[in-house]
């Protein structure tokens, strides 16, 4: 095993984040903070409460979850593309340094760079509401999972990407929209059908949902369910990252 | 018998094509010797670069081996990839890094653990010590080059390519750089090198392989190579001009200077005869004298146009 390689890889990414301090930490903080400005005190003003929690509070998974998926996604893909694009690539290619370590560099990055902007967000929250984690260790799980299996992600999407558009349409088209209208910042039960149904094939759903369990023990669908549902998706892109090195997929002519 | 020492690096009956159809290889077979230098010539897109590739890891191969000191590149590859330092051809690097990180990564990523004071030497060697802590974007062209070289170095590796190092590079860096080679050669390190420069190959290098259209149409020793296939010229300083060559030499391959005032003959050091002799000798019966006279040899550079033009 490489381990100075994985370190290095790691080392690298982490460095990356420490120059784009105020794109990765000040930016996510500030637009977390306008959301309970605008949806928390404004418009939460007028919503009693959503399944006994006041809506500042319940809120809070969603917006954790909305940056750990947006920050994962694109931490990893940009990580493995940037490399790609300036053509630095070909010394990881050419390195001792399986596809596992470089995974592991990578998605460890991100993914450590995407928790530490939870707990961030987290605490940024606290300062706005009454925060009550009922399961602090089921929360954590559930962020690791999200930030670990967004990040494999983000890394498939860095690999397959082959100019910048792609990489920003996918988070921006696909994320986003699931994100809000997976829940995030309503339960799904204010939709009037057919939405409320279709809402259910939402992945981002069973995520926020797990989330918000940890903390006020309400879910839209069981927590177990939810449990069950990061971990098919992160085993899937584990079988796809697999797969693309197997193959030299876009990385080796 | 010799004995057999074991090649450091052993290809056999290479092949690639790439996904596009296109095949850059083909069928290239090559042993190098620990601590050769080798130099690879050959035109633009003759599969210098796709070589190199293969055997670094970056590019598959589509058939055939490569092993370096024995192992297999593919079964073996956290082997031979450890061995192997690689000088891309395209100056490509971080911009935001300092040298000395970016420097420190590849070792890192290389799995060597850190050692400062061999990454103190590499720079220092390469006159980038003092530019340690600059970001990389704020180099000039060669000294990115230096740190690429730098990078390739960090690891100490044991066989070090070089793909077309002394592109864009002034006199003094190709002056360091030889002196680089020849001390890495002295510690028995392998060095495999592509150039367009014929007299770099001339100047640094053991023996000369000749690639073209993806085919090696040669590989020999240098000094052999220079003699096996060097031409030669006779240049005979006549005493009295001639307007034109006498019907007498028709069958000799002679030309005159455009003055009239100086005969040359072009032989071939290979053949057996060199028709000097008989030259002379008719020389004599026709009363064609000379006051002076001397032989050139071609230079790698003739033969290796020569070569390209007869494979193609
Ligand atoms: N990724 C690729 N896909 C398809 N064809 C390629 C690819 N890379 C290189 N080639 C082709 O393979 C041939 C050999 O290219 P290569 O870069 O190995 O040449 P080279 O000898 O290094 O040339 P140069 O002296 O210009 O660097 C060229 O015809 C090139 O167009
Ligand atoms: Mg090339």
């Amino acid at each position: 095993m490489n381990i100075y390689g994985i370190m290095a890889i790691y080392k690298f990414e982490m460095a990356r984040t420490k120059r784009t301090l105020v794109q990765s930490i000040v930016a996510p903080v500030i637009t977390t903070s306008l959301y309970f400005i605008v949806f928390g005190a404004a418009i939460g003003s007028r919503i009693d409460q959503v399944a006994g929690v006041s809506y500042g509070a319940f809120i809070v998974p969603g917006l954790i979850m909305l940056n750990l998926l947006t920050h994962s996604i694109s931490n990893a893909s940009f990580g493995i593309y940037f490399p790609k694009f300036v053509g630095t690539v070909y010394e990881m290619l050419s390195a001792p340094i399986s596809t596992l370590e470089v995974v592991l560099g990578y998605v460890g990055a991100a993914a450590s760079k995407a928790v530490l902007l939870g707990i961030i967000i987290l605490i940024t929250a606290s300062f706005f509401i009454d925060l009550q984690i009922a399961h602090p260790f089921v929360m954590m799980v559930f962020i690791l999972l999200t930030a670990l299996s967004f990040s494999l992600f983000g890394f498939i999407l860095g690999i397959w990407a082959d100019n910048f558009e792609k990489l920003s349409v996918v988070p921006m088209l696909l994320i986003t929209p699931l994100v809000f209208l997976g829940g995030s910042f309503y339960s799904t039960d204010m939709l009037p059908e057919p939405w409320q149904s279709i809402s259910h094939f939402n992945p981002v759903l069973y995520l926020v949902s797990g989330l918000r369990w940890s903390f006020y023990e309400i879910s839209e669908v069981s927590v177990l369910v939810s449990l069950a549902s990061i971990l098919i998706f992160m085993f899937g892109c584990l079988a796809v990252v697999y797969y693309l090195f197997k193959t030299g997929y876009k990385l080796r002519g | 018998m010799e004995v057999q020492q074991q090649a450091i690096l052993r290809v056999r009956d290479l092949n690639k094509t790439y996904s596009d159809g296109f095949q850059a290889l083909k069928n290239i077979n090559l042993e190098i010797q620990k601590g050769e230098i080798v130099a690879l010539l050959g035109p633009n897109g003759a599969g210098k670069t796709t070589l190199i590739s293969v055997i670094c890891g970056i590019v598959n191969l589509s058939s055939g081996e490569v092993s370096v000191n024995g192992y297999d590149i593919i079964k073996d590859f956290r082997k031979t990839r450890a061995m192997i330092g690689l000088v891309p051809q395209e100056l490509t690097t971080d911009s935001f890094e300092s040298v000395f990180n970016t420097v420190a990564f590849s070792r890192g990523l290389f799995g060597k653990p850190p050692n400062s004071a061999h990454i103190e030497k590499v720079l220092r060697s390469l006159s980038l010590w003092d530019k340690k802590d600059n970001m990389i974007m704020t180099l000039s062209g060669g000294m990115k080059r230096r740190v690429l070289i730098a990078k390739a170095l960090s690891h100490e590796p044991t066989v070090l390519f070089l793909d077309e190092p002394t592109a864009g590079v002034d006199v003094s860096l190709r002056k360091d750089m030889w002196e680089i080679v020849r001390g890495l050669k002295a510690e028995g390190v392998t060095i495999i090198l592509t150039t367009h420069y014929i007299e770099e190959a001339e100047e640094i290098a053991d023996r000369v392989g000749v690639i073209n259209n993806g085919e090696m149409i040669l590989i020999e020793e240098k000094d052999k190579l220079m003699q096996k296939l060097g031409k030669k010229q006779l240049i005979l300083d006549l005493r009295d001009s001639l307007s034109e060559i006498p019907a007498k030499f028709a069958d000799y391959n002679l030309e005159l200077s455009a003055d009239g005032g100086q005969l040359i003959y072009t032989f071939n050091t290979r053949g057996d005869r060199t028709g000097i002799t008989s030259l002379m000798d008719d020389l004599k019966s026709e009363q064609i004298a000379f006051r002076d006279l001397n032989t050139t040899q071609s230079s790698l550079e003739d033969i290796f146009v020569n070569l390209v033009e007869e494979s193609s």
